[in-house]
This record gives structure tokens, sequence and C-alpha cells, in this order.
């Protein structure tokens, strides 16, 4: 690493710290802490809503996706842009006009019970805790590659940053973390693209053709099937990308930063086009790696290609282009941890200290310091899961992740929106249900069971033949929540509003005054 | 924090008011905008694995070596950030229609 690097690098560290020191200031309500005190405009909603979803599975996944698989990886780009489809025509207002801070609000906003907020809430912090792990190895290995420090360092450098971002600047630091990322994601992400389309002369299809030879698939690169080879497989992937966006805790959240609905709305407009430009370029990021730096030499770096990006930097732009795209990488990372630290700390402190244990009498200060608490203990209880897991294979931890949250949330989600006769027990049987089928297919599945020594976390022939069971886990949410809602029909549960006032609630954005 | 009136007694009759022609318009009027564009954003998703796993058509290639399957997946591109669009317009509209329900039925 050459001095350019470092400079870059502590550059990121230091302009993000100086941000916290000037958010801190202004947070003081939970209303600030957990949701920026809605005070975000349009476009930086909408920059911090691109942020979160161009996490570094986008970046450096599917750079290395495409690099190493060709259309295959592209599937993730299509999938992860559709989504935004679910989230805006069926999730977002509804949403924001039910909810307060978190998911579990908005389906404690029809059914009051406890336990349904607490389901919710085990969701959430399910899904962060497989999301963070993936993430903070994944860090730990970058900052180890780049800088030659050891691991172990690498992971608490990142962890200490995360939680020094969420303690003292809540949830406008981490906005802002957000906005810079994705500022200079975007500006790595079309530097790179230019240099590539510039070794091309220029010629958009000249690169499709040049890609028929460039990698050892041949002409099978351009087509789908490279990994892919069993479409029921495909197609289950293809359902968590599409619907487990729309159950993400953290994306979510991002509804709430903002004053109302119409702004809501317009930041998606901002995302929609930073995002939708982003997944266009990966193409560019994906077929320049597979040219110019070649399978072979990613593969030695990282088996699941996750070094493409960085290294085609380096070839295209030399040691200042490749350490600015690191620090891009690192400052991705940074951000998107701090936003799930901030989801898993609100389930833990508003959801369930504050909804369930204090029956949501709780002081402004209380909620506060509760949330703060909530923070150090999920960030400290990551480090440590992440400490110990380097030598893990953590990539299905990020599909499992999509998985649950496509089966466990997305069908209580629009159900709570949707569906008259849904109740109570519904909504408990279908998030559990989800979860566990979710945890357990994915357990017996190839991501886990591999007859390979030491490939997976078992030896052993998988019992499950998909790596991704939400073909048969997203089916399982509905079918439960559809049981339950019979079972429970005659039941009568207290704290469950009627359907009028959520139907009302939903369309019209409607609060009571108090609320 | 006001939680206790979010379940406690309504200050709103909401049985009525999602009983009246303006609010049933409304609803129906967002319904009848957005299936159609849900149905299909869904149907075409997931067409694409169908196309690619069971048939080879998408293989034909279309400009140059880029192949249909490509183009399809630029198709989607297109579509979202259409729909995006078209969803945001039509939005404004239900927004001064949800203000005139408030008003008449809420504000009194």
């Amino acid at each position: 690493m050459s001095l350019i690097s470092y400079v870059i690098f502590f550059s990121v560290i230091v302009l993000t710290l100086y941000i916290t020191y000037w958010a801190a200031k202004q947070t003081t309500t939970a209303s600030d802490f957990y949701t920026a005190g809605g005070s975000l405009t349009g476009w930086q909603n909408g920059m911090a809503i691109a942020g979160d979803y161009l996490s570094a599975a986008s970046f450096l996944g599917i750079a290395g996706a495409i690099s190493l698989n060709g259309f295959d990886g592209f599937y993730y780009s299509v999938g992860w842009l559709t989504a935004y489809l679910v989230v805006l025509f069926l999730i977002a207002e509804p949403l924001r006009n039910l909810g307060k801070f978190t998911m579990a609000d908005m389906i404690g906003a029809r059914f009051g019970a406890k336990k349904v907020r607490g389901a919710a809430a085990l969701n959430t912090i399910t899904i962060v805790m497989f999301y963070m792990l993936a993430q903070l190895v994944g860090a730990g290995a970058l900052i180890k590659l780049l800088f030659g420090i050891e691991y172990w360092i690498a992971v608490l450098i990142v962890g200490t940053m995360m939680l020094i971002y969420v303690l003292f600047g809540g949830m406008t630091a981490t906005s802002w973390v957000q906005i810079i990322k994705a500022v200079l994601l975007m500006a790595g992400t079309i530097i790179i693209s230019f240099l590539v389309l510039m070794k091309f002369n220029f010629n958009f299809i000249g690169m499709f053709d040049a890609m028929k030879t460039a990698t050892p698939h041949g002409e099978a690169f351009l087509n789908s099937g490279v990994v892919y080879k069993d479409t029921i497989g495909l197609i289950s992937v293809l359902i968590a990308l599409v619907l487990g966006t729309a159950g993400l805790p953290h994306i979510l959240m991002r509804f709430f930063t903002v004053k109302d609905a119409k702004t809501a709305r317009s930041s998606v407009i901002y995302s929609v086009w930073i995002i939708g430009i982003f997944y266009v370029l990966t193409i560019f990021l994906g077929f320049g790696a597979a040219k110019f730096v070649g399978a072979d030499a990613i593969i030695a770096e990282n088996a699941a290609g996750n070094m493409a990006a960085p290294m085609l930097a380096g070839v295209l732009g030399g040691d200042a282009l490749e350490s600015f795209v690191a620090a891009v990488a690192f400052a991705t990372i940074l951000a998107v941890v701090a936003g799930l630290v901030l989801s898993g700390a609100s389930a833990i402190a508003h959801d369930i200290y504050g909804q369930i244990f204090k029956s949501g009498k709780v002081t402004e200060k209380e909620q506060v310091n509760a949330a703060r608490w909530a923070s150090i203990a999920i960030g400290v209880f990551s480090i440590l899961l992440a400490l110990g897991s380097e030598k893990l294979n953590v990539a299905f931890l990020v599909s499992l992740a999509f998985c649950v949250a496509a089966s466990a949330n997305v069908p209580t989600i629009l159900l709570t929106i949707y569906w008259k006769r849904f109740n109570t027990t519904g909504a408990v049987a279908s998030m559990l249900t989800g979860l566990i089928v979710a945890l357990v297919l994915v357990a017996i599945s190839p991501s886990v069971m591999n007859p390979v020594e030491g490939a997976t976390l078992i030896t052993g022939n998988p019992i499950f033949p998909y790596a991704n069971p939400a073909i048969v886990s997203v089916p399982a949410g509905f079918l439960a929540a559809w049981i339950g809602t019979l079972v429970g029909a005659k039941r009568i549960e207290k704290d469950e509003i009627t359907y009028a006032e959520v139907r009302f609630k939903a369309e019209t954005g409607y609060k009571e005054l108090g609320n | 924090m006001g939680n206790q009136s979010k379940h406690g007694k309504s200050t709103l009759d909401y049985e009525k008011i999602v009983e009246t022609e303006d609010f049933k318009a409304l609803v129906k009027r967002k319904k009848t905008f957005s299936r159609p564009y849900v149905v299909f954003f869904f149907a075409a998703y997931f067409a694409l694995p169908l196309l690619t796993g069971y048939t080879k058509i998408l293989e034909t290639p279309a400009i140059g070596s880029m192949n249909y399957t490509w183009i399809y997946a630029f198709s989607m591109f297109i579509m979202v950030w259409v729909f995006t669009s078209i969803y945001m317009n039509k939005a404004k509209h239900f927004d001064n229609d949800v203000d005139k329900i408030i008003e008449k039925n809420v504000l009194k």
C-alpha cells in the first residue's frame, strides 16, 4: 500500500468522524436517534436509500459475480432493482403511514399484542445479525488484504467505527455516512466504467463481442446458466432477491427518516435513478474485470470474486485508483453496518424494551439511553461473532438474510395492509413459520452441507437441494398466515384495531393526535 | 408518548369513514391504477428465468454479440424507471383526493 492509499483511507475516516461530531449535537430525542427526527430532505434521503441499497454485496459481490459467471451475476442487479417496484407499489406508503420508527411499529399498529411485536423484533434481529456478520467478515478480509494488517485488528477497526457513528450520531450520522458513501461509490464506479469503455474504444456492442472469448466459459458467459443450471433453484434465488429487499429492516427504516409520505416519495425518485444507473454500470465492472484482470487472478485473490472491482481499478488506474476504490468499499461496509446496528438496536430498545416490557411508558431520555445500550450490545455481539468466523464462508449469510426477510417479514407486512381477515394468530404464525422454515432449510442446504470436507460448516450430502430455499419458505410464510388466521378467527385479541382504521390510515396517512 | 390512544377509544368512527363514497372511490381508483402494474412487473420478472431456463429463445443474438437475454434485462431497467415515474405522477393526484377526504370527514 502506498502513501496515497493511507491518505485516502484516513480522509474517509476523518470526514465521517467529523460528521458524527456534528450530528451528535443534534441527537437528543428518540426520534432523532432512530430517524434523524424525520428531518432529511428528499434528495438526502434518496441518496441515503441508494447508500443502503448499494451494499458491499452490490458493489464487490455483483462485480465479482459478473466477472466470473457472466449473465448469472447480472441476475442480482435485475432482481434488486425490480425489488424497488415491490417496495414502491405495495409497501412504502402504507408502511410510512402506519409506522413510526420500525417495521414492527407498522404491524403493531394493527395488532397490538406483545407477541406480534416480539415476533417482528425477533425477525429483525435475526436478519440484522446474519447480514452484519457477513459484512464484518468481508470487511475484515478486505482490510487485511489491502493493508496487510491482522484480521482481528481489521474487524475491531470496522466495529469500533460503526459503534462511534451510531452511538454518538444516531441516524443523522448514519444517513450522512450513507450519503457520502453513495457519492464516492457512484464516482468510483463511473470512473472505472469509463476506463473500461475506453479500453473497448467506446464500443458497447464490441465489448460483448470481446467477452465471447475473454473467459473460460466462452459464449456461455453471455447466457444464463453458468451457475444456475437448475431453473427451480434460479427462480428460488430470484424470489428471495425481489421480495427480500422489501423485508429488510434497515431499508424499510429509511421511509421514516423524512417528514411525510410526499418527501418519502420524492426521495424514491432520486434513489431509483442512482441505483438503476449503478446496476447498469455493474456490467462494465464485471466485464472489465473478466477481460483485464482475468478469472484466474480474481479467484486466486478470493474464491467468490469479491476483490474483482478493486483489482480492476488497479489494472486500469494504478495504485491511486485501486486505493480509491478500496476506500469506497471500506466506506460502503462502514455505512451499511452502521445502518444495521441502528435497525437492530431499534428492535431491541424500541420494540422489546419500550413497547413490550414498558408498554410504551418510557421517557425520551430512557428511550435514547436504551437505544445506545442496545447498539452497544448488538455491535459487541456481532464483533465477537465476526472475530471467530474468519475461516467461515459467509456468502450464504447474505442470501439467508434475504430469505428470512422474504419469508418471515414480507407475508405479514403485505397481509397486515391488504387482508381484512388477517389476525393476531395469523401474523405470529406467519412470522415464526417463515423464520423457522428458512433457517432449517438453509441449515440442510448445499450452503451449509457439502460432501467436501471443510468447504462448508457441515460435511455431508445436502438434504435440501437448493442453496436458497425461498421457493419453499416464502409460500410457507403465506400458508401459515392463512392457517393461523383460520385458527385464530374466533379468538378475541385485545389491542387489535379494526381493519377499517388500518385501511383509512394506510391510505391517507392520517394520524390521531398524540401519535 | 400517546400509544394508549392507538388502541384505546378511537376519536373517529373509522367504520363510517371507510364506507363513505369518497373513500371507497379513492381506494378503488388506487387499486385499478396499481394492480395492472404490479401484475405486469411480477410477470415480466419471473418470465425471465422461465425463458432462460426452459427455452433457448433469448440466446439468439440481437445486436452483434449482445443477445436477447441482455435486451430483456435492460428492458427490466427501463420498466422500473418508467413505472416509478408513472407512480410518482399518479400519487400526486391521490394526495389531493386524500386531502379532500380528510378535510371533509375528519376536520369538518
